[in-house]
């Protein structure tokens, strides 16, 4: 890449998508997103934007056009077929009170 | 699907307050607000660093000068999940920066009065990002996935933002008379374009009706300035200091406190362009922005060094 | 009494925390803005605690070497009226003389080549110096030193990634970090400097043997600027110094213009 084209191009850094565990043992959640560079930048950029109040302790970073999502108008075909599936639910099945911990 | 049904499923996930969500069908108006909405909300965060930035240097106390920095940098993170909502509805920040840097693209016009005196710290704080709150906070709940998701983190970090105002307003109130009157004035300079924050009157606001049934607002300019006024003639009473409006007073019927005539020709000239400061705060954006391209395309160049060398490793 | 080394650690903390925040909201991108913010609250924490312990010394102190710390009018006013110094009267009332920050660290920004060349060598020094600091006999210093460490570790890696960026970026940037470079390294010269207030504290053993650091210093300097395709400036070039000894640079008068303003126009109140 020359520097001219550089100069002429937007050039914009990519967007990345950051996901925080917020206490050791929890699930990285999506916290939003941001511009950076490359990948160690977007983990540092990613520290000092969604962490400046303690709220992380480990940070996942992935390019936003990364990303597959599934497709909101197929939510009918994909996710309603588990509704009626209530037998893999454990509140589904009637236990004799003398068995306590299952 | 055809565009009717779409649009009927839309208008049925709106109904049910179901959230919108960015890969969700929407109609073009509806993204065209959005875009606009949220980009000048985020162009408020981003030129609202400047009139207090000018006191980060000059901060009375130690302490004064961490808060102010902190409260600053927090206005330039708000503004950033700002952009970075508005980025799912199609537009990149460069296009939004550029409608800013062009004129295009408006910000809340308060930013454009001058931060005079310390005072003024506080009074921003406690009328400026009292009235942003009252804003902000119904957003939370507004129509859009992202935007609201970013107003919950943005008025999570806020609520300091008011306190520490206020904080300085009473620390000055309760000191010299010198003090008190730096407060006085201050709170005489920033009463009126705060109360022009909730923009025109409802009567006025084009896009209100239009906005209130997409349930992107909640209420409307005239109600929030209300609740506003309500709220801040106690707070002022409680820092002795005097309302900067005469017509100040209280409505039984209404339950409300009535207050004077807006100077609106003041408001629409300001964001037309004619305000004290609008020159410069764009031209202090403008210039960050220009001067930060060498920069930004040097990380750019670097990064893609890297990753030629890296695949170079790869190959060999 | 660690008062004299206390303060110097103090207003280098106080100065570079102030040049830092000079970038808030005009930064050359919305994150980087944040990032160099969070760095300048650091330098501006530390700045606070080393003046807390700045005035609680000084306030421990007798007569005689009250007299003997500070020339600065306002501060012999508010001895001689038998108050107890604050934080704030430690930044907001001692004149230049008094104050003994590096000049590096108040040398202006310029641009970000210069910011982060300036940040790349007094990080590169704070990483070392904390590392022995936190071993000091002056348990606040050490603890200071130990809290300072795990944040100039983490300066030091942004700066260091910004000057291997910008050196192995654009031709522009190279040019200009290059230039940056050159033209600072007048000022690396002084922090190793061992004076009066050096050689007390290291004596006593509270304090850090400069010359323990500088090698340290050097050889990581020489490794990213190599990384960084940059060519290191000559060893043994002439080196300004005068800071650690009240002789500054002209561009601290109008930094305590500024910063003290408010306290030295209405004097005595609280803000």
């Amino acid at each position: 890449m020359t520097n001219d084209k550089l100069n002429n191009s937007k050039n914009e850094w990519p967007l990345w998508e950051v996901f925080i565990r917020s206490k050791a043992g929890l699930d990285h959640k999506h916290a939003g997103s941001l511009h950076a560079a490359d990948a160690q930048m977007a983990i540092e950029n990613a520290r000092d934007v969604y962490t400046r109040r303690m709220e992380g302790v480990s940070i996942w970073v992935v390019e936003s056009k990364h990303i597959q999502a599934s497709d909101p108008g197929e939510a009918d075909s994909m996710y309603d077929p588990a509704s009626d599936k209530i037998y893999r639910h454990p509140t589904f099945y009637n236990l004799p009170d003398e068995v306590k911990y299952m | 699907m055809s565009v009717h049904s779409f649009q009927e499923h839309f208008d049925n996930l709106i109904d049910r307050d179901v959230t919108i969500e960015p890969k969700d069908w929407m109609p073009d108006d509806y993204r065209k607000t959005l875009i606009r909405q949220i980009s000048q909300h985020a162009h408020s965060e981003i030129i609202g660093m400047l009139p207090e930035g000018n006191w980060i240097t000059r901060a009375p106390s130690l302490r004064r000068k961490a808060v102010l920095l902190a409260k600053v940098q927090d206005e330039a993170g708000h503004g950033l999940y700002l952009y970075s909502a508005a980025e799912t509805l199609g537009i990149s920040r460069d296009e939004m920066y550029n409608q800013l840097h062009t004129g295009k693209a408006k910000y809340s016009s308060i930013f454009n009065y001058p931060t005079l005196t310390w005072a003024d710290m506080g009074a921003i704080g406690w009328l400026v990002d009292g009235a942003a709150i009252m804003n902000q906070v119904p957003l939370c709940r507004t129509s859009y996935g992202p935007y609201a998701r970013a107003m919950v983190r943005v008025c999570k970090e806020e609520s300091f933002h008011q306190r520490q105002g206020f904080e300085i307003m009473l620390t000055l109130s309760k000191g010299t008379d010198i003090q008190r009157k730096l407060a006085q004035d201050a709170f005489n300079r920033w009463w009126w374009p705060s109360l022009m924050m909730f923009g025109p009157p409802d009567a006025e606001s084009p896009n209100t009706e239009q906005s209130v049934r997409w349930r992107i607002k909640r209420f409307t300019n005239d109600e929030l300035r209300q609740k506003f006024v309500d709220v801040t003639v106690e707070q002022a009473r409680v820092l002795g200091l005097e309302m900067p409006d005469k017509d100040i007073k209280w409505n039984e019927e209404r339950g409300h406190y009535d207050f004077g005539t807006i100077n609106w020709s003041e408001f629409y000239n300001v964001v037309k362009g004619n305000g004290p400061c609008n020159k410069q705060r764009i031209e202090a954006r403008r210039k960050a922005w220009d001067e930060g391209k060498w920069v930004r395309d040097a990380a750019m160049a670097h990064a893609a060094k890297r990753k030629a060398r890296q695949s170079e490793v790869k190959a060999a | 009494m660690n008062l004299a080394y206390t303060l110097r650690l103090a207003d280098d903390a106080l100065i570079i925390g102030h040049r830092l925040s000079e970038w808030c909201g005009h930064g050359p991108i919305l994150e980087q803005d944040i990032a160099l913010t969070n760095t300048a609250l650091d330098h501006l924490g530390r700045a606070r605690s080393l003046c807390q312990y700045a005035a609680e010394q000084y306030n421990a102190a007798t007569a005689e070497e009250k007299k003997n710390s500070f020339s600065s009018v306002a501060i012999q006013q508010l001895t001689e009226a038998g108050k107890q110094l604050t934080e704030d009267d430690i930044a907001y009332l001692r004149d230049g003389w008094d104050y003994r920050s590096l000049l590096l660290l108040e040398q202006p920004n310029i641009d970000w080549a210069f910011t982060v060349a300036r940040a790349f060598y007094y990080d590169t020094f704070n990483y070392y110096f904390f590392s022995h600091l936190k071993n000091s006999n002056d348990t606040t210093l050490a603890a200071i030193a130990e809290k300072s460490l795990k944040e100039v570790t983490y300066h030091l890696r942004w700066s260091s990634e910004w000057v291997v960026r910008l050196g192995d970026g654009t031709d522009e940037s190279h040019n200009r970090i290059q230039q940056a470079i050159n033209e600072l390294w007048q000022y690396t010269g002084e922090p190793f400097v061992m004076n009066d207030a050096d050689n007390v504290a290291v004596s006593t053993g509270a304090g850090v043997n400069l010359a323990d650091i500088q090698p340290l210093w050097t050889a990581r300097i020489a490794e990213i600027l190599q990384e960084a395709t940059l060519t290191m400036p000559p060893a043994g070039s002439w080196m300004q110094q005068g800071g650690k000894e009240g002789r500054h640079t002209e561009h601290l008068g109008y930094i305590l213009a500024e910063m003290q303003y408010m306290q030295r126009t209405y004097p005595g109140m609280e803000w």
